[in-house]
């Protein structure tokens, strides 16, 4: 097979400098200082994050991908606030969090929408939790459900929608609450193909017209290119971030973009970081054993 | 389609043959009671005397055992008497079909025997007003508890280990300690539906409770939600359909202690009825009698079914989709 050249993931043009110049400029949102997380089995502690150090800018799109069992769900669930961190600190414009708030808005992979209520009553969930009276929120959350296009199914139940549409709500239900930061872990890990890409398309476009700070979690090193200004790529045992990517694709993004050469250069760094080439004959490597009937040889 | 199996695991029937299996289901124990009733060489195992014969004993209509009737046939034939004559019978505690359903009017009719006593409707009305307050009664105490139970684990400790311990115990058992503390009336037979109802009510509504995917109280959270609007906007809304299926069942356990209750004390309802009626050997009435419980029971849980599939609407959409 014959090697494309590709230029170096590090090589950014002067368009796409000037962006994380001025990214680097804006105030920070997020910021994680030294955060570790052990967990106490019953065969002793399990080191599942360590020395997670980062900073999130406002308006910038964060992606954190590693392989799964790296602890990419314990970090976001720490920076939501359901899971305590064993040491280090969450900062959210400079003041450290304790437990969950509407301040961090959470979209989960398992679309979590209450089911007995509509789809406009999910939006207004959180606006009436926070004490907002039914109008104010009500007309509120419309807004917010045809920011997603959702305008026609306001009065449908979950479970009459679509997996991508589900995923929509649980955008809009997040950010009606106006958080700092919009979390989202493997979000669309549940959807087709198809959808997915439409999904990241219109998660762009979201993002283009609000000010919102996205940390989005994927193992999907495309989707993660795609979307990210930059990728922290993290390692497995312990979780640790192996490297943080400053993505060279320019915006805005298109998924015509996705064999352009910076594009490439990029996923195959990320891809040797998280699946580093296996050297020694150990386990991954399958037992050859023939079952095909004679004359269908390939050639190895 | 046709060709589509009778028999394949989980898979639904079609409308049509889930109408016909619903009627077979109940045509089913009819044909079989009928048969048994109407035709002569099935078991059948008396003889109702027709003509008493030269027999000092007989009397018209008086059911004898088939070989009491041959043995004194061959007796009287011995001497060359009058020969009795009777036809096979079922015994008294078996009335045929259309005999029961003609005691479904008549005993609604049929005036009590003493003043003192109830008319069939009265008696059924009360033995309703006995369950429905043991059951809400129940119901009012055992849901809350059951709902925190399965939402906070303090109140599941405290409240779960005795519960366990306590629903092992007997319901009827508590009768006469019922009857020394609530009286001879009412009181003890509502207490003896609570007791049987109410140590499986929490238990059950605790793990209803339980099963409530925990993710969507971490959305909850990181909307907003507060401490009480967790318990309110998000357990008991979730748990809901849930919830009202469990109270159908437990409504039905209610049902089978109703018997016991009513024999506690002194004994009322349907269940004065039905012994009343079994002292007087009228067993067409104590089959029109139960059968009424039955057709009440069945005929409540599906208005409650219905009454579900329209408060709550989401669960409709569901089994759609």
């Amino acid at each position: 097979m014959t090697q494309i050249e590709l230029p170096s993931y590090l090589e950014q043009s002067g368009e796409v400098k000037a962006r994380f110049d001025d990214i680097k400029q804006r105030e920070v949102i997020l910021e994680l200082k030294d955060l570790e997380k052990v967990f106490s089995t019953a065969k002793g502690d399990v080191t599942a994050l360590k020395n997670i150090n980062f900073k999130a800018h406002r308006r910038e799109f964060v992606c954190v991908i590693g392989a799964s069992g790296c602890g990419k769900s314990t970090l976001i669930r720490i920076l939501a606030g359901l899971e305590s961190a064993s040491a280090g600190e969450v900062l959210l414009d400079g003041k450290p969090v304790s437990g969950p708030g509407p301040d961090r808005g959470m979209v989960f992979q398992g679309y979590t929408l209450f089911p007995w209520l509509t789809v406009k009553k999910n939006v207004m969930f959180g606006l009436r939790s926070q004490g907002l009276g039914y109008a104010t929120a009500e007309s509120e959350a419309l807004q917010w459900i045809d920011l997603v296009g959702l305008e026609k199914f306001s009065d449908s139940y979950p479970d009459q929608l679509s997996g991508g549409m589900k995923q929509r709500v649980a955008i809009a239900r997040a950010l009606a609450n106006k958080p700092r930061i919009l979390l989202m872990d493997e979000p669309y890990g549940a959807l087709d193909v198809q959808t997915r890409s439409k999904m990241q398309s219109y998660l762009l476009e979201i993002w283009h017209n609000i000010d919102i700070t996205v940390l989005f979690i994927t193992h999907d090193l495309d989707e993660a290119i795609y979307l990210a200004d930059r990728i922290l790529v993290l390692k497995s045992h312990p979780g640790e971030v192996e490297e943080i990517i400053e993505v060279p694709v320019p915006r805005p993004r298109d998924p015509e973009q996705f064999i352009s050469p910076e594009f490439l250069a990029t996923r195959k760094r990320i891809d040797q970081l998280i699946h580093p080439p296996i050297t020694e004959d150990g386990e991954d490597k399958l037992n050859m054993i023939r079952l095909t009937r004679v004359g269908d040889e390939v050639e190895p | 389609m046709s060709s589509s199996p009778w028999f394949a695991p989980r898979i639904a029937l079609s409308t049509k043959r889930t109408r016909v299996l619903t009627i077979v289901s109940f045509l089913l124990p009819l044909l079989i009671w009928s048969a048994i009733s109407y035709l002569p060489f099935l078991w059948h195992p008396k003889i109702k005397i027709v003509e008493p014969g030269d027999v000092s004993y007989f009397k018209i209509n008086m059911l004898v055992d088939r070989e009491v009737f041959d043995k004194e046939t061959l007796k009287v034939k011995e001497v060359g008497k009058v020969l009795p004559i009777g036809t096979r019978a079922n015994p008294i505690y078996l009335p045929a079909p259309h005999e029961v359903a003609k005691a479904f009017v008549t005993s609604f009719t049929t005036e009590p025997q003493r003043r003192s006593e109830q008319w069939l409707h009265e008696s059924l009305w009360h033995s309703i007003t006995i369950i429905f307050f043991g059951f809400i009664l129940s119901s009012l105490v055992g849901v809350p508890i059951g709902v925190l139970c399965g939402t906070y684990a303090a109140v599941s400790r405290i409240n779960e280990p005795f519960i366990e311990f306590f629903r092992y115990l007997p319901a009827p058992a508590f009768g006469a300690l019922a009857v020394a503390v609530l009286g001879i009336y009412d009181g003890p037979k509502i207490a003896i539906i609570f007791i049987g109802t109410f140590f499986q009510q929490v238990l059950i509504v605790s793990n209803t409770t339980r099963k409530l995917d925990i993710s969507l109280l971490e959305a909850a959270l990181t909307l907003g939600a507060k401490r009480m609007q967790l318990l309110f906007k998000v357990v008991i809304p979730g748990i809901l359909p849930d919830l009202f299926r469990d109270l159908r069942i437990l409504l039905g356990w209610a049902w089978t202690y109703l018997i016991v209750a009513e024999l506690i004390g002194t004994s009322s309802g349907i269940t004065w009825f039905i012994t009343q009626q079994a002292r007087y050997k009228n067993f067409d009435n104590v089959f029109a009698a139960i059968m009424m419980i039955g057709i009440i029971g069945l005929l409540s849980d599906i208005i409650l079914a219905k009454l579900g599939k329209y408060i709550f609407p989401w669960e409709r959409s569901a089994n759609k989709a």
